[in-house]
């Protein structure tokens, strides 16, 4: 029996025979944070840093100067960056919203509502987890020329609201909510969308900030909407303006830029995750596919 | 005569039957529901759909598509020299190293991210967990400069200043380096959703599994991890299992970044997606296009079909 205790998956203390994991976890860790320091580093650095030979890895008078610089820069078709940083917040919060209430709703219905065909709907919806959004591309493109969406604001909205892995999780995190719970509220004479508002939302939160960080982390990050079906420079999204700068990072001025904007991309998804990180974990443990 | 009358039969039965379930249905289900089905329709079942009407199809996005059966299917299989020489090799062989490697990696990260403290194991898995963040191509901005073909490159730099090399090296245009650059981005960026399930499956066994297994005679922590671990968390195991599928055949964007254009140099790193794109957006050659996607869906759904033999609970 001591051996048992000796060896013990989600220990409570800090033991000196756990050194062995540290030893392989903190180099990982290490190359894991590397580029992301070497970001960090490069946006802070002033130009005579960017231009030196032999490059440097740390700054040495770290100033925000590129910071200044990109929200002075402007595209070539004069829209400022600002612009696209604007329509990036609107579109994601906009996104978040209504994509939260759409699939928790959806997620409901098909975990606890007698509801005939749910079965094959979610057998579906699991297959759809599949189809990568990038290879259905061309015929999504019919579609949305067809609605009219073309060099319209709402293309960046309508068509993320429907996210087959947001339903999965939402479904399976229902899934484990007591029936008892909500026959006692149908009892005391609640509706089903009372059920829905008092009983389900305010217990399925961890779920709900899940879906919300994975929702974020594609909305946000997304650069293809802008480029596909939007013509118009000044309703593209800031993701699609850091593509931009990818084409000439080879030149030092571009490189600066880009290491600042790929920080202003990275750090709002980084702080967000943090801060909701332990109701990612619980979400998690429902996640399983059986 | 009898043959359609009994389909006619069935039918009427099916509808029925319909009908009274539909009764029994809650109605609210059908409009809580509706939000959802409606735009997943909308945006993905029919998308799906009509790539798999226009695989049949020549289309130029000008005319009208014109129905020529699998001679877009023929075309690819026989006469399409990059796609057998170049594409379907890169995209199995990107897939498969990838796959098995982030999948494996993952599990052992999680696992040995479950035998140390809360506290520290938090840390840890934000920070392995947050290149995934980056999603690729914001990211390839940095790893262009890293990776960058001249003296200013980090790793050339690096390289010459050890005494390794005494010309810096094109990564980024060279057919030999660029897949393996591609392979380390995608690895490093991989640690996402499956491995934070993962991690949540193994956290949550209970602690009685081990102990009543190593009463009865299980002697070592391999053991232990086959036995116990993997046994108990299957459903987190296909979960992740799925998303990995998922994030190694629909890496596409990472190649053609990295160099800077698509095709990739002498289709070094082109993968199905790479194609995709190619024909459709630049050749405007949205047949074959539609042909490609629905072979990289059918690949995929084969994947997953073997993901789930290995790990769906048997009742």
């Amino acid at each position: 029996m001591a051996r048992f205790s000796a060896i013990k998956i989600n220990p409570t203390r800090y033991s000196i025979r756990q050194w062995p994991f540290y030893a392989i976890l903190i180099p990982i860790c290490i190359f894991m944070l590397l580029p992301l320091i070497y970001v960090f580093n490069h946006a802070l650095k002033p130009f005579d840093e960017l231009i030196k030979y032999p490059p440097t890895f740390f700054v040495e008078k770290p100033t925000l100067d590129n910071f200044a610089e990109l929200f002075k820069h402007t595209s070539t078709s004069s829209v400022p960056v600002s612009r696209y940083l604007f329509n990036s917040i609107i579109i994601t919060i906009c996104v978040l919203v209504s994509s939260l209430f759409v699939s928790t709703m959806a997620g409901f219905a098909l975990s606890k509502l007698r509801f005939h065909i749910k079965g094959i709907i979610f057998e579906i919806n699991t297959i759809a987890l599949m189809f990568v959004g990038v290879a259905v591309g061309i015929p999504r493109y019919l579609v949305i020329e067809r609605l009219g969406l073309i060099d319209n604001f709402l293309v960046h909205i309508i068509p993320g609201l429907a996210v087959p892995v947001g339903l999965f999780l939402i479904k399976q995190f229902i899934d484990q909510i007591p029936n008892d719970l909500i026959e006692a509220a149908r009892l005391d004479g609640a509706s089903d969308f009372k059920v829905y508002l008092r009983v389900i939302l305010p217990l399925i939160k961890p779920a709900i900030s899940t879906v919300a960080i994975l929702t974020f982390q594609t909305i946000w990050n997304d650069a293809g909407t802008s480029n596909l079906y939007i013509n118009n420079e000044s309703l593209r999204t800031f993701a699609f303006y850091i593509s931009t700068l990818a084409g000439n990072a080879n030149i030092v001025a571009g490189q600066s830029l880009s290491a600042v904007s790929t920080l202003i991309m990275f750090i709002p998804n980084l702080v967000i995750f943090i801060f909701l990180q332990a109701q990612v974990m619980s979400t998690m443990a429902h996640s399983g596919m059986k | 005569m009898k043959g359609p009358f009994k389909v006619v039969d069935r039918a009427k039965r099916f509808i029925k039957k319909e009908k009274q379930n539909f009764k029994n249905d809650n109605k609210w289900a059908y409009i809580f529901s509706f939000p959802y089905l409606s735009l997943f329709t909308i945006f993905i079942i029919i998308p799906v759909v009509i790539a798999i009407l226009l695989s049949f199809t020549r289309f130029d996005m000008v005319g009208r598509p014109v129905w020529v059966w699998f001679d877009n299917y023929i075309y690819l299989l026989t006469s399409d020299e990059e796609f057998m020489k170049s594409i379907i090799p890169n995209t199995i062989k990107f897939a498969l190293i990838t796959g098995p490697i982030g999948y494996a990696l993952s599990f052992l990260l999680a696992w040995l991210l479950a035998q140390i403290p809360h506290k520290v194991r938090t840390i840890m898995a934000v920070i392995i967990y947050s290149p995934s963040l980056t999603a690729g191509i914001t990211m390839s901005v940095v790893w262009k400069i890293i990776f960058s073909g001249d003296h200013n490159g980090y790793l050339n730099s690096l390289l010459l200043r050890l005494g390794l090399i005494v010309e810096p090296i094109q990564f980024l245009q060279s057919t030999d380096y660029l897949f393996t650059i591609m392979v380390i981005v995608t690895l490093w960026s991989s640690m996402g959703v499956g491995f934070l399930a993962m991690l949540a499956g193994i956290l949550n066994i209970e602690p009685e599994l081990y102990e009543a297994a190593y009463i009865d005679g299980m002697k070592s922590r391999f053991q232990e991890i086959f036995y116990i671990t993997i046994p108990s968390m299957k459903p987190q195991m296909l979960f992740g299992a799925v998303m990995t599928i998922i994030g190694s055949f629909s890496a596409g964007g990472i190649g053609v970044a990295l160099s800077g254009q698509n095709p990739t140099p002498q289709y070094a790193g082109s993968l199905v997606l790479n194609h995709i794109e190619d024909y459709g957006f630049i050749r405007y050659d949205m047949g074959i296009a539609a042909t490609l996607s629905v072979i990289l869906l059918l690949i995929i759904y084969v994947f997953h079909k073997l993901a789930a033999k290995l790990f769906r609970e048997k009742d």
